[in-house]
């Protein structure tokens, strides 16, 4: 089993290739993922690869494209959707939230619905307000939606390779920023669990927990922390629906300090649900200071480069939060 | 023991009212709709059942018609008002009243009700809660069926209200250029809620929708089971050949209040009375006799059978265990294969 090093987009373009050389009936449909590649370049040559059957153009119909997925997936297809950025799931809510998430139970469980939505999501591209949010904590509010944000290539790849085999629908928030990242990726379709927490480093002083690009970024303020004295765990949440606060807790009685950073608004995001389930546990007793947030404002985020930047988590308020968070006595 | 209507038998091209057994089937499907969901206003009027509910009264050939052009291994996606719909592909009667009256016997085990039920055995896809919520799952379904070389069809039910949905124009508009194999049903009964066909669209028919995507649109009286039954089956032929999609408008008209909140504030007492003259099962029960097909003691017997299902239906399902809230965190997700 050899790792190269690839980037991130070519990580989740060799998943779907490999998960449609090994099944027929996996398939992927969206807004020009054919001849031109992918708004972000994801699905690339896959279309040369795979023909126009199974590497399906859509018109711009977003609630079209999740419904026709979600029909294909109750008799035996399955289907990848891509959206070309997450904040067009609003057009396509109803199937999402409606019809595939409650398919299985509502239904009595005879049905289910195997499909994976891929969208990118997040800030930093200077796309503005209705190109740029992090609605994860929309999809992580809904039984029925398992929620994954693959934080490295190899995960994007590994995640999405568990996503394609799991029986329930899957949401597969990537993050923009990291297409373009590299890091090793194995040859082999090897995937990542769906439901576990991943230990991105081991640190003894406090644990940033993170998702999505701020996994980078923590990783990159941990080096910074390392050379003033300070050694943090960084757990990358991975699964955000199933969630598995498993490591987390160890972490946060290990270090008894918790920094908890996400890119979305900090009202009502996912990490104030982290937080909540680290209050309600036995993990409070272990701490030596109280659960910090550090969230993105609570604002659209806005174009300018130096707005947008002041908006989200950027790694030196990460640095900050934690010497502050080592402050507390 | 199962519990449903005879299948649905039709020769192709001949009206259901021409031979016996074709006629009998119908009859008895539109009995069994008829009979079903007065036993269910009943019950719900008794406060024997809970929640709420939509009846199809009055749209009984629309859904028997419209299911007798339908093979066993076809699929169908269906409304809030959908207990035709379940009845005309082969749902077990006993299963559809254990789940309204919220019984783990239900088709949705009492997690759905009346606006969910499923039944993949007989290809249902299922009810929806959600107006125009099926029509882009029946494209989904009837583009597997073409990815995976099958010549199924998959028949969409809706009603006028939902193609003033998006949801109904995209998946149309899906369906007609990848040429599924779908019939877009659309039972217009004048109504969506209490907004009518002509305050909410500003074409004259549902029909000419379907010239905005490039398919036949047909119009066709609903309350005639034989009608319906010719107009579908060939949609159905033309989906099942590879020849695309058609949008189909029934015409009917439910007698019944919208669901239980209604007050019939938006129509009048000779609208509803005009249309009880056009009553489906009458009407088809009077063709047939005139025709010489069956006998008044024929039709008779076919309700009376009938109406021995349905009772049987109450009594096994008032019997069943109640649905049970142990499973229900554990059935969220399907379980992942190791
Ligand atoms: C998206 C959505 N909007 C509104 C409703 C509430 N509602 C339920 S049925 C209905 C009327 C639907 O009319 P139509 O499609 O003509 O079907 P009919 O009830 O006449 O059979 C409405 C407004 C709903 N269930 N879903
Ligand atoms: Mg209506």
């Amino acid at each position: 089993m050899s790792n190269r090093i690839i980037t991130y987009s070519e990580a989740i373009r060799e998943a779907i290739g490999q998960a449609m050389e090994a099944d027929p009936s996996v398939f992927m449909l969206g807004e020009d993922i054919g001849i031109y590649g992918g708004a972000f370049g994801v699905s690339g040559d896959l279309y040369h690869r795979f023909g126009a059957e199974r590497i399906r153009d859509t018109p711009i119909s977003e609630l079209g494209i999740v419904g026709a997925a979600v029909g294909a997936a109750l008799v035996g297809m399955k289907p990848i959707v891509e959206i070309q950025f997450s904040d067009f799931t609003a057009q396509a809510m109803d199937q999402i939230v409606n019809q595939a998430a409650k398919i299985h139970f509502m239904l009595g469980g005879e049905l289910s619905v195997p499909m994976v939505l891929r969208a990118p999501l997040g800030s930093g591209t200077g796309a503005a307000a209705q190109h740029s949010q992090s609605l994860e904590a929309w999809f992580a509010h809904v039984p029925g939606l398992k929620v994954v944000m693959p934080a490295t290539a190899q995960d994007a790849k590994g995640l999405l390779l568990s996503a394609i085999d799991d029986p329930n629908p899957v949401i597969v928030l990537e993050h923009k920023l990291l297409y373009k990242t590299s890091g090793p990726v194995t040859e082999d379709a090897v995937r990542t669990p769906i439901g576990v927490s991943h230990v991105a480093k081991h640190g003894k002083d406090a644990v940033v927990v993170a998702t999505g690009v701020m996994v980078s970024r923590a990783l990159e303020a941990a080096a910074i922390l390392a050379e003033k004295g300070i050694d943090i765990a960084v757990i990358d949440v991975r699964t955000l629906s199933p969630l598995d606060m498993g490591p987390i807790e160890d972490a946060a009685r290990a270090t008894g300090r918790v920094l908890l950073v996400q890119e979305a608004p900090k009202h009502v995001g996912f990490m104030a649900e982290v937080s909540a389930r680290l209050a309600e546990g036995r993990s409070l007793y272990y701490l030596d200071a109280p659960i910090k947030r550090l969230a993105g404002l609570d604002v659209p985020i806005p174009y300018a480069p130096q707005l947008e930047r002041s908006v989200v988590p950027q790694i030196d308020n990460i640095v900050s939060a934690v010497e502050d968070l080592m402050r507390e006595p | 023991m199962t519990n449903t209507i005879d299948p649905l038998l039709a020769h192709p091209g001949q009206e259901l009212s021409a031979n016996a057994e074709t006629a009998r089937t119908t009859l008895q499907g539109m009995w069994a709709v008829r009979l079903f969901e007065e036993a269910v206003d009943s019950l719900f009027a008794r406060g024997l059942m809970h929640g709420t509910m939509h009846l199809s009264i009055g749209q009984e050939a629309s859904a028997i018609g419209a299911s007798a052009a339908l093979r066993a291994t076809d699929f169908i996606t269906s409304t809030h008002r959908g207990h035709g719909h379940c009845i005309g592909k082969g749902a077990d009667l006993t299963r559809m009243m254990a789940e309204l009256l919220a019984k783990q016997t239900g088709y949705c085990r009492g997690r759905g009700g009346s606006m969910h039920i499923a039944d993949a055995a007989t290809g249902n896809l299922g009810a929806n809660g959600i107006v125009a919520g099926g029509i882009p799952i029946a494209a989904g379904a009837a583009l597997a069926q073409k990815m995976q070389g099958k010549d199924n069809v998959v028949m969409c039910f809706f009603g006028d209200g939902a193609t003033n949905e998006g949801a109904f124009h995209e998946a149309v508009n899906l369906a007609a250029i990848w040429q599924l194999p779908v019939v877009f049903v659309c039972e217009n009964n004048k109504y969506g809620m209490s907004f009518s066909t002509e305050k909410s669209m500003h074409v004259e028919h549902v029909a000419d929708r379907a010239a905005a995507y490039g398919i036949p649109g047909v119009r066709v009286e609903g309350n005639d089971a034989d009608a319906m039954y010719l107009v579908c089956q060939e949609a159905v032929d033309r989906a099942r050949s590879g020849n695309g999609p058609t949008l189909v408008e029934s015409v009917t008209y439910r007698w019944k209040g919208h669901s239980k909140s209604d007050k019939n504030l938006y129509r009048t007492k000779e609208e509803i009375e005009e249309w009880r003259a056009k009553d489906p099962i009458v009407q088809f029960e009077n063709k047939v006799i005139e025709r010489g097909v069956l006998t008044r003691e024929d039709v008779d017997a076919i309700a009376a059978i009938t109406r021995d299902k349905i009772r049987v239906a109450i009594q096994e399902a008032t019997t069943a265990p109640d649905s049970d809230p142990a499973e229900l965190l554990s059935s969220v997700f399907r379980a992942v294969q190791a």
